[in-house]
């Protein structure tokens, strides 16, 4: 059984489709990411899955448990991170993790043990008891990671977790999550941020236009993509990109004596590019062979798809 | 549906709210010091029977104190972007009217019944078995009608508390006015009756007085029965009225 199995998703605002038929499964244990432009429809998706917005078509199972027939029973096997840390600024911190412990039905002496725990796991242990409005965003993240884990969900799902935050909190963040995920936790992931998903998830899901346009580990995404290979020199002086076009650089592009070449043939480019070294005289300083990144293939998929 | 997970969702919501709602500003003012000044308005300093218009003026306060809680929830929420998070919870939106209704009441009640207590002190109503059943239900049904009445009031709501809290006052002015606490029912006829009959401040009034020793116009089963179905249509209402925007994405 997965841990999340979502059938044909389909939500309309009005006239305008958000999401398109959107199906996919997340295995259990899998850290799982969703991509997607502004406007794509990843957190409408988001939004459904977690039980906040019903679908005008398709369902969701969450650990075998249907949203839509039985959402408090699928809702206890979920913790959800938003991306502002929606917690409440008149509570303190560990207020605020025992409120969300008691929506979850734990008994008092576990709240406390859990939320104390927590608390000092997150950095935050010497400022439990201050109330939350007097935290930073980053802070107030923590404070909210707290409230969704408090429960120990089974399936976690993070909406643009890190965005805008300090360097620690966000490493503070991913570190955690990446050890509830090695625990066992199914983790669900939405980012802008391509090389966290392309660091953390075991497979990634992309959305535009309401509708998935790949859907595959990060490995696999990229060698979909040869064409996208590239070879990354940088000259002892500045060279026009112009010099180098070939049958075998599809692109070219660089600043001063920085350039890149993309190729499906890296050999042929690397042919291409020792010929005008030696008829100019130049000295190469580095030389790179760079294999497509998420973002290349990011890049090129949501073009693909406008 | 699991009836432990909705119990247990209304009392979360409504320790929720209590933690955090009883203390706001707004309560103060719309439930406390409103109730008050409108106590100094019509009732010290002129010729009145206080013991005829003490039934209308506790009925009065249990109305302003019980909806003060309720417009303030949802909006405050939605603006701290809290309300789609306890979405996420194991809660509905059922659930989250009845803790945030359960909340309002509870406000209502310490209110009122420090009101009452007072009231009793000074002006001592005969104990009979139809004021010892009559009280606690009237003072339950009441706070609960109002309290609903509250939230259905900030349930059109967006993320700005000012907008509802005006909307609030612009609806509980005009009912304390056409509800029998100035004009005892009694003397009313004709159309004033009759829209006086609309407003389920009305009922808690006349049960107040059948109470307290006064005399009602209307049977007491009665006034019981209109607070009952007033608070099931505003806990109705208000539910569809949230899952309409809900389904919105609003």
């Amino acid at each position: 059984m997965p841990a999340i199995e979502a059938n044909g998703l389909t939500k309309l605002f009005g006239e305008f489709k958000a999401v398109d038929d959107v199906s996919f499964e997340v295995p259990k244990g899998q850290f799982f990411g969703l991509l997607g432009p502004n406007g794509a429809g990843k957190t409408t998706t988001i939004r459904m899955m977690i039980g906040v917005l019903r679908p005008d078509q398709g369902n969701v199972r969450i650990m075998g448990v249907s949203m839509d027939r039985e959402p408090l029973l699928a809702k206890e096997k979920l913790g959800v991170i938003p991306e502002i840390g929606n917690v409440y600024p008149d509570l303190t911190a560990r207020e605020n993790l025992e409120l969300f412990g008691r929506f979850y039905g734990l008994t008092k002496r576990t709240r406390m043990e859990r939320a104390s725990a927590l608390l000092e796991e997150l950095g935050l242990g010497a400022r439990s008891d201050e109330k939350i409005k007097r935290f930073s965003k980053g802070m107030k993240q923590r404070v909210s990671i707290g409230c969704a884990i408090i429960h120990q969900p089974q399936v976690l799902f993070l909406d643009e977790p890190t965005e805008g935050l300090d360097v620690q909190s966000r490493r503070m963040i991913v570190e955690k999550v990446n050890g509830m995920n090695k625990a066992g936790c199914t983790v669900v992931l939405t980012t802008h941020n391509i090389e966290e998903a392309n660091r953390l998830c075991h497979r990634v899901c992309i959305i535009n236009h309401g509708k998935i346009v790949a859907l595959d580990t990060p490995e696999r995404l990229r060698s979909t993509f040869e064409g996208a290979r590239s070879v990354e020199v940088t000259f002892d002086r500045v060279v026009e990109c112009g010099l180098f076009f070939d049958q075998c650089i599809t692109r070219a592009e660089g600043e001063g004596n920085k350039l890149r070449f993309y190729t499906s043939d890296p050999d042929e480019a690397m042919n291409k590019i020792m010929q005008v070294r030696d008829d100019l005289g130049l000295t190469i300083i580095s030389l790179n062979t760079l294999a497509p990144s998420l973002e290349d293939v990011f890049v090129k998929l949501t073009e693909m798809s406008a | 549906m699991n009836l432990k997970i909705v119990v247990r969702g209304v009392m979360a919501t409504a320790v929720k709210d209590i933690k955090i709602y009883y203390k706001k500003p707004p309560v103060f003012i719309f439930g406390l010091i409103l109730p008050t000044f409108l106590f100094f308005a019509f009732f010290v300093g002129r010729q009145l029977d206080m013991e005829k218009y003490y039934p209308g003026f506790l009925a009065m306060a249990l109305f302003f104190t019980a909806s003060s809680v309720g417009p303030l929830i949802i909006p405050w929420e939605k603006q701290a972007g809290t309300f789609e998070r306890l979405l996420s919870l194991p809660v509905s939106i059922p659930i989250l009217v009845l803790g945030d209704t359960i909340a309002g009441a509870g406000f209502g009640l310490i209110i009122s019944l420090v009101i009452f207590a007072a009231g009793a002190l000074l002006l001592p109503f005969p104990i009979t078995l139809m004021a010892v059943v009559a009280i606690p239900l009237l003072f339950i049904l009441g706070n609960l009608c109002f309290a609903a009445l509250g939230v259905l009031l900030s349930s059109p709501a967006g993320p700005v508390p000012s907008n509802i809290m005006m909307l609030a006052a612009l609806v509980r002015f005009p009912l304390i006015f056409i509800s029998g606490i100035f004009v005892p029912l009694a003397e009313m006829t004709g159309t004033a009756r009759i829209v006086t009959m609309l407003s389920p401040l009305t009922y808690l009034v006349d049960g107040f007085n059948h109470a307290l020793g006064n005399g009602g116009a209307l049977p007491l089963v009665l006034d019981l029965l209109m607070l009952m179905i007033f608070t099931v249509v505003f806990l109705l209402t208000a539910n569809y009225i949230l899952k309409r925007k809900s389904l919105k994405g609003l």
